[in-house]
């Protein structure tokens, strides 16, 4: 699944990065890297939706977001 | 121990929105602008501080997340820091959002520089139960000096700067990261190369990793075949190496991180609403102007009696001192008319800047760009594209520098063209003036009108060039930006910023409106024969009268009303002086005034009623921005034919608006 399918409140996993060079490189920087847990604090239905990710929030469009690929995350553990 | 002072030269390096220019306002005593939101300073500043007996200076920087170079901030700041003449690096830290912040703290590490790291925010790790083991931190960075400070209760600044100096003399610290085998095997490798190549080089082991990294302006500027070295670009394994290094640092040194920042997710709970949060920030925007108009006018009074009583004076005065009537003309219905009108709008305008500060320091301004991102997705931009436009609600020319922060030359482009379209501050005057004048029973609303049409046209015209560019790859969905803890907007930052605006404001009055107001009186008392009696035989009278045929269709058919929209290219507000020059009127913005502003336009077309203002008023919205903010395009686009382009563009839809607003407010409501 991606991100973008994801749930408010629920805790992910990024599984892979794809979108274009630049962006990715971005969100390299801001640590979305294989392995990290993002969590969903809120979303539109359609659209843009607020990330946890080490500690800050983002905003991520939703061209950005149905493009990291993500896995749910198994125990509640390291949540932040 | 003569000598002159040590200078030291040193720059402030940390993320986005981490209190760099807090900081450096702080150590340096300048006044730079601070706001909470990621892409407020985007060019680097100098300050001066002295300590013991060092002078320094201090560069202040764009935030930057990473030392690459795809983004003009992480240009301008890495460009800066490269550069050899700076000595200490001061790495600004936000305490709050430690593993993301330490990254760029690695990478600094690696340029073999002295680098401090200034722990900023420690109160809000404070208040959020957090702790940060300040022994082991340090430890984990190689040694080097760990300051908490407190930018805005500017704590531990003395701290800081002994930090500076000290660690200047003893120079950097060692390697901090070692990468797997297999990378610091070939960075091993391009450090013999370097060294045999470039024998001067600083900092050879960052040019080996970015080499490694295939970093485009580093393999550009060391033209070296190292192709069987880096035979793929490392980059992603480095950044995997580095944040699994911080990810141990921060499991050892940050305690208690269990507890949320609840304070902030509960207001971003109705904020950034799914359904309520493009109605909040409407709302939240109406009662804005509501409150620049109101207050503002509530506020005015004073003003007006002392420009009154000034004018008055003046003209006694100068008349018992002699004068030539044309010298008074000149002092009393050219300049104090001109710019003395102008003056009398300084509440409205301080309680605009008062109001866009508090909900730039508050941490909403990158949730509007959240916010509003569906809608600006729709026209092919990100919701970060929103942001400039906010900000040209005060001043078109810092929102087009602000632009700098999207991501596209194209995105950038699309927002220059759209964000004069922002009823800026400057443009408040004659909406203030031409609603009270005709619009007696609603002139807040028809005032507030003028903001909701330009943003609709704003957001039209992004809709409609989105339409045209169809089949081109857009960046709509594209948003990514940091949304920052909300925090109780700081007096000092609110202060210093209205102040600058002010002061900006009464500059642009005593200098470009000064000059205006002098010239627009030249052209309307002098004529080819010399000084005129009659303003109608004017050099301006000749020119306005040129343009009737242009004005007529949108019921401007008056050389006045031609001759002020000229010299409103200056600057918005002359449109105001203009109106009290021409007509003779000490103070436009008084009861009186109105009256005789009203009394020379009857005079001149009797037909002249709400509808035609409400064309005028479209037009000054719509039309092109003053000089100010035309140079600031071009100096951003670097084109002049975009920026001309624009420029006609920008007149036409103006035109084409008045003329709309005419007629069809000729044929429904009928004068007569």
């Amino acid at each position: 699944m991606t991100l973008y399918d994801g749930m408010a409140g629920v805790t992910y996993q990024v599984a892979g990065v794809f979108v274009e060079e630049a962006v990715t490189r971005r969100l390299q920087a801001l640590g979305i890297n294989d392995g990290t847990p993002v969590r969903i604090l809120n979303r539109k239905k359609k659209g843009a939706m607020i990330i946890q990710v080490r500690g800050t929030r983002l905003a991520l469009g939703r061209h950005i977001s149905s493009c990291i690929e993500v896995k749910e995350q198994e125990t509640g553990e390291n949540a932040l | 121990m003569t000598e002159a002072k040590k200078q030291i030269r040193v720059a402030f390096v940390g993320n986005p929105n981490c209190g760099k220019t807090t900081l450096f306002n702080a150590v340096t005593g300048s006044r730079l602008k601070v706001a909470n939101w990621p892409g407020v300073t985007v060019e680097k500043k100098e300050g001066y501080a002295e300590y013991e007996d060092c002078s320094l200076t201090i560069v202040d920087t764009p935030g930057i997340y990473s030392l690459t170079c795809y983004t003009i901030e992480e240009k301008v700041t890495r460009q800066c820091v490269m550069d050899d003449a700076v000595d200490v690096i001061v790495n600004v830290v936000d305490a709050s959002s430690l593993e993301r912040n330490l990254y760029l703290t690695l990478q600094l590490l690696e340029l073999g520089k002295p680098v401090i790291l200034a722990l900023n925010m420690m109160d809000i790790v404070e208040e959020r139960g957090m702790e940060i083991d300040l022994h082991r931190l340090p430890e984990m960075l190689g040694g080097i000096p760990v300051v908490p400070v407190s930018a805005a209760r500017r704590t531990g600044l003395g701290i800081l700067l002994h930090a500076v100096v000290h660690h200047f003399e003893e120079g950097a610290t060692g390697n901090v990261l070692t990468y797997g085998e297999e990378i610091e095997h070939k960075i091993a490798r391009l450090e013999v190369m370097m060294q045999a190549r470039f024998p001067n080089h600083a900092c050879i082991r960052w040019h080996a990793i970015k080499l490694l990294e295939q970093d485009e302006d580093v393999m550009n500027d060391h033209p070296m075949s190292v192709m069987d070295i880096v035979e793929k670009s490392y980059e992603k394994e480095i950044i995997r190496q580095k944040y699994a290094y911080l990810e141990t640092v921060v499991a050892e040194v940050l305690f208690h991180k269990e507890k949320k920042a609840a304070f902030t997710d509960r207001i971003d709970s109705v904020l950034t609403h799914p359904v309520w949060g493009v109605p909040i920030f409407l709302l939240i925007m109406c009662f804005v102007f509501f409150m620049t108009f109101m207050v503002g006018d509530f506020l005015k009074g004073g003003f007006e009696s002392a420009l009154g009583f000034l004018s008055g004076e003046a003209t006694r005065g100068l008349v018992f001192a002699g004068c030539a009537p044309w010298l008074i003309s000149l002092i009393v219905d050219g300049i104090i008319a001109g710019v003395g009108g102008i003056l009398t709008f300084i509440p409205n305008i301080v309680i605009l800047f008062l109001a866009l500060a508090i909900l730039e320091d508050s941490g909403y301004m990158s949730r509007v760009a959240y916010v509003m991102d569906t809608m600006m997705g729709r026209a092919g931009l990100s919701g970060k594209a929103f942001l400039p436009m906010v900000l040209g609600f005060g001043c078109s020319v810092p929102a087009i520098m602000a632009t700098r922060a999207l991501e596209t030359e194209r995105d950038r482009r699309k927002t220059m063209l759209i964000t004069p379209f922002m009823s800026c501050s400057a443009r408040l005057p004659v909406y203030v003036l031409f609603s009270d004048m005709f619009f007696p029973k609603y002139p807040h609303l028809a005032a507030f009108s003028m903001y909701a049409i330009g943003m609709a046209v704003a957001i039209l015209v992004a809709l409609a060039m989105r339409g045209w560019e169809k089949g081109r790859a857009g960046s709509g969905d594209c948003l990514l930006i940091e949304l920052p803890e909300y925090k109780r907007p700081n007096g000092r930052t609110i202060g210093i910023y209205v102040w600058t605006k002010l002061k900006d404001y009464l500059e642009k009055a005593g200098t470009t409106i000064f000059i205006a107001s002098i010239i627009i009186w030249f052209v309307l008392n002098f004529g080819i024969h010399g000084m005129v009696e009659n303003p109608a035989d004017s050099f301006g009278a000749v020119l306005g009268r040129g343009l009737l045929p242009v004005l007529a269709p949108a019921g401007l058919d008056m050389w006045q009303i031609a001759v002020a929209l000229i010299s409103g290219i200056s600057a918005k507000e002359v449109v105001v002086s203009s109106f009290a020059v021409l007509f003779g009127v000490v103070n436009a913005n008084s009861e009186a005034g109105m009256a005789a502003i009203m009394n020379h336009i009857h005079m001149q077309n009797p037909d002249f009623g709400p509808v035609n203002a409400y064309a005028l008023m479209v037009f000054c919205l719509l039309y092109v921005p003053c000089a100010a903010t035309i140079g600031t395009v071009k100096k951003e686009s670097g084109s002049w034919k975009f920026t001309v382009q624009m420029v006609l563009f920008q007149l036409f839809l103006a035109w084409l608006g008045a003329v709309l607003v005419y007629q069809a407010g000729s044929l429904l409501f009928p004068t007569g």
